[in-house]
């Protein structure tokens, strides 16, 4: 575990405050059926129209895990290396509110499915994370969700909308590890990263597949821990981030002015980035949990364990750690290849295509494909803006355009303009580079005939440089290239003026 | 253990089930009494006993990753799951309004 301590202060009038933050992050399990019903879990469905009788809490319906709903959590567990509890159980917490027709959710207080584990978040120079940091992570457990409330549709009353109701969570339970935004920002991206890696949840943030419970206090640095507020429900990075340094800021104001804080749950207002207390009243949280009589401890054998460990995809640090080692990329853009699944899969597709198409290791054309996915695509695609059809940007085109460029029969201009008509078309890169004249010239005889007319015109020129003028070769260089109209193949120019020039 | 009158107002308040002073003084003891009794079995010595948790021995069932593969447990079922709600409309629970 490294110590390394954050520098991230928060400046008061009586001097400098250190912020402690932990996350416990809902993220919703990918599954088709619900945690206790058969109901769909899509999104975006009619209302109420995915709601089962077990859903709605109607009398005498007894809840049935869904297999699936436990292993993406176990997995999940095995992800961030923590300890997986082979008997669990399932707890209800009660509470009264319009979006929970049981009167208690479903959850996992004394004996959660997964219990310690931990994730690292990277080095970053600039956002003031000087080195790589572990930040553990408490626990994982499963729960239902809630409906939805809607308060707007109507003058007086509010609707609710049971769809949600029973899809199933994960409450991944951050230690009180982090000191500043940047690590809070930092944890829940990786988080996110290997959920999709395990493709336990989608980690879509604006469909609300994940949301993070916000807990910030502040200290003088190397005090005991001061009093937490909770602010629930944050649904961006940005925002979680935005939470913290509104949260830390307010809290020191509060104590540097002789108060205290309340240990009590805060909403976020993304409109002005502050947030605000919930104002509940002081028993809200006497949750009376007691042990589900509906449902028995959750036992599970060697081959359901086996089976989620076996299931587990390379993840994002050994991915990462590979990319380095084996394809020799550096580590800035093996971090950024590896952080998401549509990253590295499209980079792996590509890699593997131009590699075949080549017949060269993919160690041989990596560093050629990660600049191409980092900067040189992206780059086209963003100039065309929404000119572009990225339907069209597919492995196999790419790989060619890759493995002409490779093989010297485009310049890296060319391999461009040939990407924007593909973006825009469709078209074939061999055949855009055969018809727009969009090739290099390579062959030995045409290049010679222009070369010897450079140096016919500039006899002067070539004078100087048998002299001594070393520096010339650049301006014959220029003049081939530009007799040729820019389609020599730069390094076969090189060559034979280099053999001409002093020959 | 003595429950007090203010518990048993409390818990009547978190179970939102409303009680006049004399249902609260007359509960009081009530819970004490169920209480004691429970706490009978303290008596007996556990201790190496591993805790019940089924009368019958027997586990946790599971259930495949099916949508609606039972209609009793699946959904699609709007009209029953809204039929006995004192206001539906276009297809939602209408309830009084509720803005924390």
């Amino acid at each position: 575990m490294t110590t390394t301590t954050s520098t991230y202060r928060i400046h008061g009038a009586t001097g400098e405050w250190e912020v402690v933050i932990g996350l416990e992050v809902h993220a919703q399990v990918t599954s088709n059926a619900k945690l206790f019903s058969g109901a769909s879990t899509a999104f975006g469905a009619e209302p109420n129209s995915q709601v089962s009788l077990v859903d709605a809490a109607m009398p005498g319906m007894l809840p049935v895990p869904n297999r699936e709903c436990i292993r993406q959590a176990v997995r999940t567990g095995m992800a961030i290396e923590a300890r997986i509890n082979r008997w669990s159980r399932f707890d209800r917490k009660n509470y009264f509110y319009a979006d929970l027709p049981q009167g208690y959710q479903i959850s996992q207080l004394y004996h959660p499915l997964v219990g310690e584990g931990a994730l690292t978040i990277e080095a970053d120079e600039k956002a003031g994370i000087p080195e790589d940091k572990t930040i553990g992570i408490e626990r994982i457990h499963v729960e239902q969700d809630a409906g939805k409330l809607m308060h707007d549709q109507h003058p007086s009353m509010s609707y609710v909308d049971l769809n949600r109701s029973g899809v199933a969570l994960m409450e991944i339970v951050s230690r009180p590890d982090m000191r500043s935004p940047a690590e809070a920002g930092a944890y829940v991206r990786k988080l996110r990263s290997i959920l999709r890696y395990v493709g336990s949840c989608d980690g879509n943030m604006e469909e609300g597949s994940m949301r993070a419970d916000v807990n910030v206090s502040v200290r003088k640095p190397g005090d005991e821990f001061g009093t937490r507020t909770e602010t629930k429900n944050v649904n961006s990075v940005r925002f979680v981030m935005q939470t913290i340094e509104h949260e830390a800021r307010r809290q020191v104001d509060l104590i540097e002015d002789g108060g205290t804080v309340v240990q009590e749950t805060r909403l976020f207002d993304p409109g002005t980035g502050t947030t605000r207390s919930m104002r509940s009243k002081e028993d809200a949280h006497d949750y009376r949990y007691f042990p589900d009589p509906d449902l028995l401890p959750l036992e599970l054998d060697d081959a359901f364990l086996a089976e989620c460990r076996e299931s587990l995809p390379e993840l994002p640090d050994a991915k990462k750690r590979r990319y380095v080692e084996e394809l020799g990329l550096s580590a800035y853009n093996a971090g950024v290849l590896t952080a998401d699944v549509d990253s590295f899969r499209r980079f792996e597709e590509l890699l593997e295509a131009t590699s075949a198409k080549l017949g060269k290791g993919a160690k041989d054309v990596s560093t050629q494909v990660a600049n191409w996915s980092l900067s040189v695509a992206p780059g086209v695609l963003n100039a065309l803006g929404s000119e572009a059809d990225e339907g069209h940007a597919t492995a196999e085109a790419q790989a060619a355009i890759l493995a002409m460029q490779s093989a010297g029969e485009i310049s890296g201009g060319q391999a461009k303009e040939i990407y924007e008509i593909v973006l825009k078309t469709g078209r074939e890169p061999a055949e855009i580079a055969e018809t727009e004249g969009l090739k290099q010239q390579s062959d030995t005889g045409a290049i010679e005939a222009e070369i010897d007319k450079v140096l016919a015109a500039n006899t002067d020129k070539v004078a100087e440089y048998r002299g001594g003028k070393d520096k010339l070769f650049g301006f014959f260089v220029g003049q081939t290239m530009k007799a040729m109209a820019g389609k020599g193949n730069p390094a076969v120019v090189n060559q034979l003026l280099k053999a001409k020039l002093d020959g | 253990m003595s429950v007090t009158r203010e518990t048993v107002a409390k818990i009547a308040s978190l179970a939102r089930i409303r009680m006049d002073d004399a249902a609260l003084d007359r509960m009081a003891p009530e819970f004490n009494a169920i209480l004691d009794w429970v706490e009978q079995l303290g008596e007996v010595d556990t201790s190496g006993v591993e805790p019940m948790t089924a009368v019958i021995p027997n586990t946790l069932r599971l259930r495949d990753d099916v949508v609606d593969a039972d209609p009793l447990t699946g959904g699609g079922m709007r009209e029953s799951v809204l039929a006995n709600a004192p206001a539906a409309e276009h297809g939602f629970f209408g309830v009084p309004k509720v803005i924390e």
